[in-house]
């Protein structure tokens, strides 16, 4: 079952987002008002411990379980697609309180309204696929 | 067990963030949430309108896994890892959004005042999911990812574009925290 590695990832995931209160509507407020450091310790955290271990995987040369020397691929260089993207996002992000993982993982707590939001932001994936080759990139 | 069952400080949370995506680039992938939404646009057959859509989304299976494994994930840790204790929120956040008209403020990990059924099936409650999961949606697409591809993975490979997306992250939650939630609550 080459699947169960990712099944169990998933679910330490999603115990880990509801514990830490990441997938809460309220600690995006609260952070977007900067009144906590609840939200910035956990982002911080993970990214200062995430740059000392993509470095490491680098520089150790690390082969991931498939065999293959482990390679992330960069982003694209742009300024204009992720400033316009990201706002968007952002804006979505603190309306509804619930980015594309938390969706999924806030559905399991038991909140069913949140298929609506999964749904509209499938639609929404849709509409950017659609007008993608005339927005600026 | 106490200590699990009770809410998990921020640098608990976070290195444990870190091992999830230390977990998946071992694994030969990534840790990117959104690319799922272009999956399911996929699956449901969006290939026929526009070629954005037309990849063989069987490869992503992986990824679909670990979305299953996540509301999985989010099951047990409401039904056997909560102890049920209140969010433990700035006071100053409480009585902010005491003024905007929420109640409760902290009770639950959502507001009823957005996801309770009563609220989604006004008309109101129903645009602000919908008009939500679109902007999460179309904005999580044109900028490449979200919070676990841009501002934790991308971040920590020390991505110029990955903190271009997360400072547009912070203008859209910023406008719409301050000045729009304010308009619409």
């Amino acid at each position: 079952m080459k699947f169960i590695k990712f099944l169990l990832v998933g679910i330490f995931f999603g115990i880990v987002l509801v514990k830490s209160e990441a997938v809460s509507w309220y600690r995006i407020y609260e952070m977007f008002k900067f009144q906590s450091f609840h939200m910035y310790g956990i982002i911080g955290s993970a990214v200062i411990l995430g740059t000392i271990s993509i470095w490491a995987i680098k520089k150790l040369k690390v082969k991931s379980t498939e065999g293959k020397e482990i390679y992330l691929q960069p982003k694209e260089k742009s300024i204009i697609r992720y400033i316009l993207g990201g706002s968007i996002f952002g804006l979505g992000w603190a309306l509804a309180g619930a980015c594309p993982g938390p969706m999924y993982i806030l559905f399991g707590t038991g909140v069913y309204s949140m298929l609506i939001v999964i749904a509209a932001a499938v639609l929404g994936t849709f509409i950017y696929g659609i007008m993608k080759n005339k927005l600026p990139h | 067990m106490e200590y699990i069952l009770r809410p998990w400080p921020w640098y608990v949370s976070g290195p444990l963030i870190t091992l999830i995506m230390v977990f998946l680039i071992y694994f030969g992938k990534t840790f990117g949430m959104s690319s799922n939404l272009q999956t399911l646009c996929s699956i449901g057959g969006a290939g026929k309108y526009a070629d954005f859509f037309r990849f063989d989304w069987k490869a992503q299976r992986w990824n679909l896994t670990v979305v299953l494994g996540a509301v999985i994930g989010g099951f047990i840790a409401v039904q056997f890892l909560s102890d049920g204790s209140d969010i433990a929120l700035n006071p100053e956040t409480i009585s902010d959004l005491n003024q905007l008209g929420f109640d409760n403020v902290g009770a639950t990990l959502l507001p009823s005042e957005i996801y309770g059924w009563d609220s989604v099936l006004s008309f109101k409650g129903m645009a602000i999911l919908v008009v939500g999961g679109l902007l999460v949606g179309f904005g999580t697409r044109y900028a490449g990812g979200c919070t676990s591809g841009h501002a934790i993975t991308g971040l920590s490979n020390l991505q110029l574009p990955s903190l271009i997306a997360v400072i547009g992250f912070f203008i859209g939650g910023l406008v719409m925290t301050h000045f729009l939630l304010p308009l619409i609550f």
